[in-house]
């Protein structure tokens, strides 16, 4: 693909995927699931893993998976963000398994992935802590070296998925280290002794985020001692694109489902889509998402060509689809009338998942910064 | 005749070219040649001054031209549109009066359709043509007219009919600008410059063989008119550039665009000048400015996924896809660009956003950009109208109720002007 059009296979892989989200995710479905404490069940991801392979999609066929890039996975989390699909696709797929593909070594590499691709481990990334922060510096859980292995101590917050994880991949430090020093990336099992899981109590049922305590918690190493800044940075620059890829699925959905009920809604003998207070408000919201998607499409192709200015077009693309998202949220409310402020319609499920989209990685102020930083500005 | 290819027309113009360019030739003999040959204009048809070639072949023919820096027909301005909507709707006389005049560039056309009571809504003008003896009459007032000031023709929508209903009612006229009845006055922008006229019309006449399609057809006509002007948006800035090259054709060539582009020196800055953001946040220290730092990205942001959004229209365009909702969407994302950048220009300027002219920064750019940018969302369609397009035309929600189209003009409320 360039950076400008999808190509006719890719086009044939978002139709597949529509229709499968369609069928397995309609909103009675991702109600049920949301109310539920894990926020997703085995035996769904065991199917979709199996017939689809979505875990796969950007593991390198070396490693089990199928060797597509992220424009690929680009697809696939915009289409799981309209159909707020509920599945530690996130978790284990965009966060994990690009984390181990960053920091590990070939054999570890080799030794985690597979299971990875294959959906039969669900894995997460557990970086940010009790003060919020997305980046290093906000590190303060420790790993000491302990014999053979590693022994963690301290707190993570905010952890997708962190309370149903098999396998956590952990940002701690070392001892007495500040900033990007000291920093390492460790695994650790769900249920390794000395490790107590909380689920969050989330605004986005749609997103599950845990809180994770480690007491003298048992870890293997993974990639090298000390060396995780860069491959986390790298990381999460990675994980902003797939993030901005899932909003723009949310915000184009959304849109399309309100201008659907104006449509339908009638009031003084007419549409409400007939006045132009309405057309207008519509035609911005167009004009919104479609400026967030040709960011979010933009940043996918970027990072499938390693473009070294990736890091800004991430927090680019990012920032823009957060305020796409929630402007078009703010919108479908306020389009839908007082029907849009109920619990049984749907609308107030996109528009949680863009409020803790908009937050989550990072605010859009915060990315702006950082796409200024990037470049020298 | 053989199907030209785009090898056999590259062949064939290069030949000639060789045979006849030179940069010693007076521009209009140069161009009459061009007339005569059909090379100045080759997608028109072959019996008037083209050779029916496929549009698609045009840029070809281009290149080949600039390959040899020779200069090309007179293009710019509203004479293009002049040219078009004579090509479809006028008589061998007006074809054969007029088309040379304007491949050569030795006449200059003006467009009569906006007036003070009618901007968005064309078809409401009430400019009034009224058959008086053997001629038509026409009293009115137009405005926004670019080059009426050196234009010899002016292309005129005139109200024949007050009892049809508006858009019927209306008639189109080639109306000669230099006679007595017609005034030409600057208009006056906030601004300052004065790029437009105002053109008042006082008991001027037409002949009746200089209607331009039949009675009461003019909306039909004009609509031809105005499907060319986005196109000639587009070849103006190309032509604009000029060439740099030496020689007698070259320097007519370039005091003819001088004075075709003295109107536009200031459209730059009202698309805002984002260019200019970066380097004056520098200078002025504004880049250390958390706030302000801000302001900047979200106007970086925006100019760019502006730029993608319509590469990625052309890049279906290129591909023969057929463009997503995203085609529709440039004009309107212009004007947010716009006033965003104004308003960045105008936190990194701070006090001296106060100041005009030699006082104002960059002697007097950044001023210029500040009270140039409402432009932007007004010419060519105001925001409004392109959210009334974007919502009916591609959300495919209800048209706009009409109250006026289908009832006797005179009976239709409107501004009371004058």
């Amino acid at each position: 693909m360039g950076r400008f059009s999808f190509t006719e296979e890719q086009e044939a892989f978002r139709r597949v995927l529509r229709r499968f989200m369609e069928d397995r995710s309609p909103s009675a479905e991702v109600r049920r699931l949301m109310a539920t404490e894990a926020g997703w069940e085995r035996r769904h991801w065991t199917e979709m893993s199996r017939e689809l392979g979505l875990p796969a999609v950007h593991i390198p066929e070396d490693y089990g998976g199928m060797g597509y890039g992220f424009a690929e996975l680009g697809i696939v989390l915009e289409e799981m963000g309209r159909a707020l699909y509920c599945a530690p696709y996130f978790a284990s797929t965009v966060l994990a398994a690009t984390a181990i593909l960053n920091a590990g070594s070939e054999e570890q590499k080799g030794t985690l992935l597979p299971s990875l691709a294959s959906g039969e481990t669900v894995a997460t990334l557990a970086f940010a802590e009790d003060n919020g922060r997305w980046d290093a510096g906000g590190v303060g859980l420790t790993a000491t070296e302990s014999g053979g292995g590693y022994r963690l101590n301290g707190a993570k917050s905010f952890v997708p998925d962190g309370h149903t994880a098999d396998l956590i991949v952990v940002l701690a430090r070392a001892p007495g280290s500040a900033g990007d020093d000291g920093l390492s990336f460790l695994t650790a099992a769900g249920e390794a002794a000395g490790l107590s899981r909380r689920a969050l109590k989330t605004a986005d049922q749609t997103r599950k985020l845990a809180r994770l305590e480690f007491r003298d918690v048992e870890a293997t190493l993974l990639g090298a001692a000390g060396g995780a800044a860069a491959p986390l940075a790298r990381t999460l620059t990675q994980a902003a694109v797939c993030l901005a890829n899932e909003m723009v699925g949310g915000a184009e959905r959304l849109r399309q489902d309100t201008l659907a009920y104006t449509e339908l809604r009638v009031q003084f003998g007419r549409a409400i889509a007939s006045f132009q207070a309405i057309k207008h408000r519509s035609a911005d919201m167009l004009v919104d998402v479609e400026l967030a998607k040709s960011a979010a499409y933009y940043a996918a192709a970027a990072a499938d060509e390693d473009d070294e200015e990736l890091p800004a077009l991430a927090s680019l693309a990012k920032a823009s689809a957060s305020e796409a998202y929630m402007q078009t949220a703010i919108a479908a409310v306020q389009l839908h009338g007082g029907i849009g402020f109920t619990w049984d319609n749907d609308t107030h499920l996109w528009f949680k998942r863009a409020k803790s989209s908009e937050v989550f990685l990072g605010t859009p102020s915060q990315h702006r910064e950082l796409m200024l930083q990037h470049w020298k500005i | 005749m053989s199907e030209a290819t785009e090898t056999s027309v590259r062949a064939e113009v290069r030949a000639w070219l060789e045979a006849n360019w030179s940069a010693d030739l007076g521009l209009v003999a140069w161009r009459n040649m061009l007339a005569d040959s059909g090379w100045g204009a080759p997608h028109w048809p072959s019996e008037w001054y083209g050779r029916d070639l496929p549009p698609g072949l045009v840029p070809a023919v281009d290149e080949e031209f600039q390959r040899l820096g020779a200069v090309g027909v007179a293009k710019a301005g509203i004479r293009t549109l002049a040219a078009a909507t004579i090509l479809a709707h006028g008589t061998e006389m007006h074809k054969r009066k007029f088309l040379r005049r304007i491949l050569t560039g030795e006449d200059t056309w003006c467009q009569l359709f906006s007036e003070p009571g009618s901007g968005s809504d064309l078809a409401g003008a009430t400019t009034r043509a009224e058959l008086r003896g053997n001629k038509w009459v026409v009293n009115g007032q137009k405005v926004w007219t670019t080059s009426a000031h050196h234009a010899q023709y002016g292309l005129l929508l005139a109200r024949t009919d007050w009892d049809a209903p508006k858009h019927q009612g209306l008639t189109y006229f080639i109306l000669d600008v230099e006679q007595p009845g017609v005034e030409v006055v600057p208009l006056r922008q906030m601004n300052g410059h004065a790029s437009f006229n105002q053109v008042f019309m006082t008991d001027a006449e037409v002949a009746p063989e200089f209607m331009l399609g039949a009675l009461g057809e003019g909306w039909k006509v004009a609509t031809t008119t105005l499907m060319h002007e986005r196109r000639g948006a587009d070849a103006l800035r190309a032509w604009a550039q000029g060439s740099t090259r030496e020689g007698r054709i070259y320097d007519e060539e370039r005091a003819e665009i001088a004075t075709v582009m003295e109107p536009y020196k200031w459209y730059p800055q009202r698309a805002g000048r984002v260019d200019l953001v970066l380097p004056r946040a520098e200078a002025t220290g504004g880049n250390a400015d958390p706030v302000l730092r801000q302001e900047i990205a979200k106007l970086l942001i925006l100019s760019k996924t502006a730029e993608w959004t319509a590469r990625r229209a052309r890049t279906a365009q290129e591909q023969g896809r057929p463009q997503g909702p995203e085609g529709s969407l440039g004009k309107l994302v212009s004007s947010h660009v716009a006033r965003k950048a104004a308003g960045v220009h105008t936190l990194i300027s701070g006090a001296d956003a106060m100041l005009t002219a030699e006082d104002s920064p960059l002697d007097g750019v950044i001023a210029e950009i500040l009270v140039s940018t409402p432009a932007t969302s007004i010419a060519g369609g105001t925001d409004e109208i392109q959210r009334n397009i974007i919502s009916e035309r591609v959300l495919k929600m209800p048209k706009e109720p009409r109250v006026d189209t289908d009832r006797p003009f005179r009976d239709i409320p409107r501004n009371i002007v004058g």
